[in-house]
């Protein structure tokens, strides 16, 4: 496989043509050297261990052509939101899809692909692509570095507020007999900023592909950034995310994920919080059935002072799904007076759905307060019974039941169309 | 209205209820005493279809229907109600939301339109000061944080709201104080009609000096091993149940 791939690089590198001697071309050469020292995770990764996505990916894709995909139209109209309100890029297997166009202009907002950005902000290139991502060594993530070659670069200059939400439509197609796609983004967030992200991900066609998605994030001092990410991807498709926020003195992150389809979904999401009174949240909703298998992994790591935490991340399994669950919290020497919360909670509706879900708090300061607590169960029988009693059916009971479980998290979202959207789908998955 | 017929029944695998019987026509106030494991929750909870109970004989006829056939919402749309010894409590679900799908389902079953959010809170009002609830109770989440006597006051709040034609009460007046006794008393007294009938579970004499009973039972190794007037709570309150214990156990064995 690893063979098969450098061979794809070396076919990669002729087609960049002069490209191949950029700065980005580097980053790229110091990620293949070391993914090719490892390749794909094996069997016994630990990172990797309840979703072996080397072996199943290796097995169903060709590694032997990761070569630029053409640019592929896809019909916006029928895409999820096209018609709300909020700057609207399109990204079809990778690619940025229509020109980003002057309709995404606004005060203090840039939105260029990567590769323009190269040309207009080299400085911006420079400090952060790929920083954070080949830090991390993980295989995925390198492996976008190695071969995507076109991506979002958002940036939001300092103490602009941006008006409405910038809305990233991600779809795969299979036009083009390519099935690896990497999609890539770089998001500077500067000082006093704020600004609202979602990364929509959706699939036209029922058919295999795999999309490997890579977003580095800086959010500067005092801004503020509200980052989004819906998983509404087919039965079919497996799906990586590796996502890198920097935080720095002053900032407050919110993320959230909602996971509604997906034949093999990971995400790596991982925040390293550089300077002291950070805030960072994160809630998380996957709701999972059929086989679908979703691994949410995240790291939360606390470097300085003052930094405050909190995670929730809940799920639903139903008929033979399966999820993971690991949440690394680091609390390093100097991060003294950490607040840092973890909370992850699963209902399994059936008796052969699955979660594993691990806590993992590594603290090394002594002046800190941190908590974390998981729970796996099926919907509790005496509140089931409670609710009959009173003439409620067995399945409004169990709707009811279900909305209350998710609903913590449905009412974090400060986006409405965004929050229609996934409590209506809770409504028809729940009901 | 309700005729319990030798009715035995198990849970985890250990026969609680040994020979129920057991009728009560409408109009009329039933109350079941007993010491603690007797077996009283065990019946109302068999009565109101909680699933691990396995009724092993017996029948139970409610409104000339069989019952032990029917989900526990269809009881509950026929007109049983359970007030429960342990209301859970069950956050995130609203007191509203709950009530109003209660009531519209049962409305459904019987045939009829929905009520309207206009009746439906003119209703809520009516009853919350019958039972002379706080709004803010009704506001938060259904019985969380719930102190005990506010639970059981939402178990009588609840049925107002549902007027059944049976009402349940287990335990009610355990842990009420004298004045939330009285109002919990008053409430069912007030819903009290020719129509309906109430079993009132109870250890306390001092409930029944507010809702007189017609029938005592005294309810003992799941049995009911004596019936009497509202004398027999008097006499149960002074010597307490060692007599009755003597008698059985000296009978049994
Ligand atoms: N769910 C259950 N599982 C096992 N045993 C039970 C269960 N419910 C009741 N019992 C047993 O049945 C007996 C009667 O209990 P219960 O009906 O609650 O008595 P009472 O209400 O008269 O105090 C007790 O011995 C109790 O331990
Ligand atoms: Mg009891």
């Amino acid at each position: 496989m690893i063979d098969q791939l450098i061979d794809s690089f070396k076919k990669f590198e002729l087609q960049l043509n002069g490209a191949s001697k950029n700065s980005w071309h580097q980053i790229r050469k110091k990620a293949m050297e070391s993914f090719s020292e490892k390749g794909l995770p094996k069997a016994k990764n630990e990172e990797y261990r309840y979703t072996q996505l080397g072996r199943i990916l290796d097995k169903k894709f060709q590694f032997s052509d990761l070569s630029m995909v053409g640019r592929d139209s896809i019909h916006g109209e029928n895409i999820l939101f096209h018609d709300a309100d909020a700057y609207h890029i399109y990204i079809n297997n990778g690619i940025v899809d229509k020109e980003i166009n002057s309709s995404l202009i606004a005060n203090g907002l840039i939105i260029l692909t990567l590769q323009e950005a190269l040309g207009k902000y080299p400085k911006d290139i420079e400090a952060h692509l790929g920083n954070y991502s080949n830090k991390n060594n993980d295989a995925f993530a390198e492996l976008n570095t190695i071969f995507s070659y076109e991506g979002v670069f958002i940036k939001v200059e300092k103490n602009a507020n941006i008006d409405k939400p910038i809305l990233l439509h991600y779809s795969g197609t299979d036009h083009l007999n390519q099935s690896i796609y990497q999609s890539r983004n770089l998001i500077i967030v500067e000082s006093g900023a704020q600004v609202e992200i979602i990364e929509s991900y959706s699939s036209f066609e029922k058919e295999e592909y795999f999309s490997n998605h890579v977003s580095e994030i800086v959010v500067e001092a005092n801004a503020h950034f509200n980052y989004y990410k819906l998983q509404n991807q087919s039965n079919k498709t497996y799906h990586v995310d590796n996502t890198y926020i920097a935080q720095e003195k002053d900032s407050v992150v919110t993320s959230y994920i909602f996971t509604l389809e997906g034949k093999i979904i990971r995400n790596n999401l991982n925040f390293a919080l550089e300077d002291q009174n950070c805030e960072t949240h994160l809630f998380g909703l996957y709701v999972a059935h059929g086989d679908n298998h979703i691994d949410n992994h995240t790291v939360v790591n606390h470097k300085f002072a003052n930094c405050f935490s909190n995670q929730i991340y809940k799920g639903i399994l139903d008929d033979t799904a399966k999820a993971v669950f690991n949440g690394k919290i680091f609390v390093q020497p100097d991060a003294q007076k950490t607040n840092a919360f973890q909370s992850n909670k699963n209902i399994l509706l059936t008796d052969t759905a699955s979660m594993n879900s691990k806590p993992q708090l590594e603290i090394w300061a002594d002046d800190v307060k941190c908590s974390h607590g998981c729970t796996t169960g099926q919907l509790d029988e005496e509140q089931l019974f409670y609710l009959r009693s009173r003439g409620i059916s067995k399945s409004s009971a169990r709707g009811m039941l279900l909305h209350a479980f998710v609903d913590d998290v449905l009412d974090k979202i400060k986006i409405d169309f965004l929050h229609d959207f996934v409590a209506n789908e809770m409504n028809n998955r729940l009901d | 209205m309700l005729k319990i017929k030798n009715l035995h029944a198990s849970v985890a695998g250990q026969q609680i209820l040994k020979g129920i019987n057991l009728e009560i026509k409408a109009g009329e106030v039933h109350a079941i005493m007993g010491p603690n494991g007797s077996g009283k929750s065990t019946l109302a909870s068999v009565l109101a279809g909680r699933e691990e109970y396995e009724v092993t004989e017996g029948e139970v006829e409610f409104l000339g229907k069989n019952i032990l056939d029917l989900s526990p919402e269809d009881r509950a749309r026929e007109g049983l109600f359970l007030a429960f010894q342990y209301p859970v409590e069950i956050p995130g679900v609203s007191s509203n939301n709950f009530l109003r799908t209660a009531l519209n389902q049962i409305r459904q079953y019987k045939g009829l339109e929905p009520m309207d959010a206009v009746h439906f809170l003119k209703r809520m009002k009516e009853k919350m000061s019958l039972v002379e609830i706080d709004q803010k109770l009704i506001n938060r989440s259904l019985n969380e944080g719930f102190s005990g006597g506010e639970k059981k006051r939402n178990e009588i709040f609840q049925m107002a709201m549902l007027e059944p034609k049976l009402a349940i009460l287990d335990e009610t007046d355990s842990g009420l104080d004298i004045d939330a006794l009285r109002i919990v008393a008053n409430g069912v007294n007030k819903l009290k009609s020719k129509d309906n009938a109430t079993i009132v579970v109870t250890h306390y004499q001092r409930l029944l000096d507010y809702i007189v009973p017609d029938f005592v039972h005294v309810l003992y190794k799941g049995r009911i091993v004596k019936s009497g007037d509202k004398s027999l709570a008097m006499e149960l309150e002074d010597k307490g149940y060692d007599w009755i214990k003597v008698d059985v156990d000296g009978v049994v064995s």
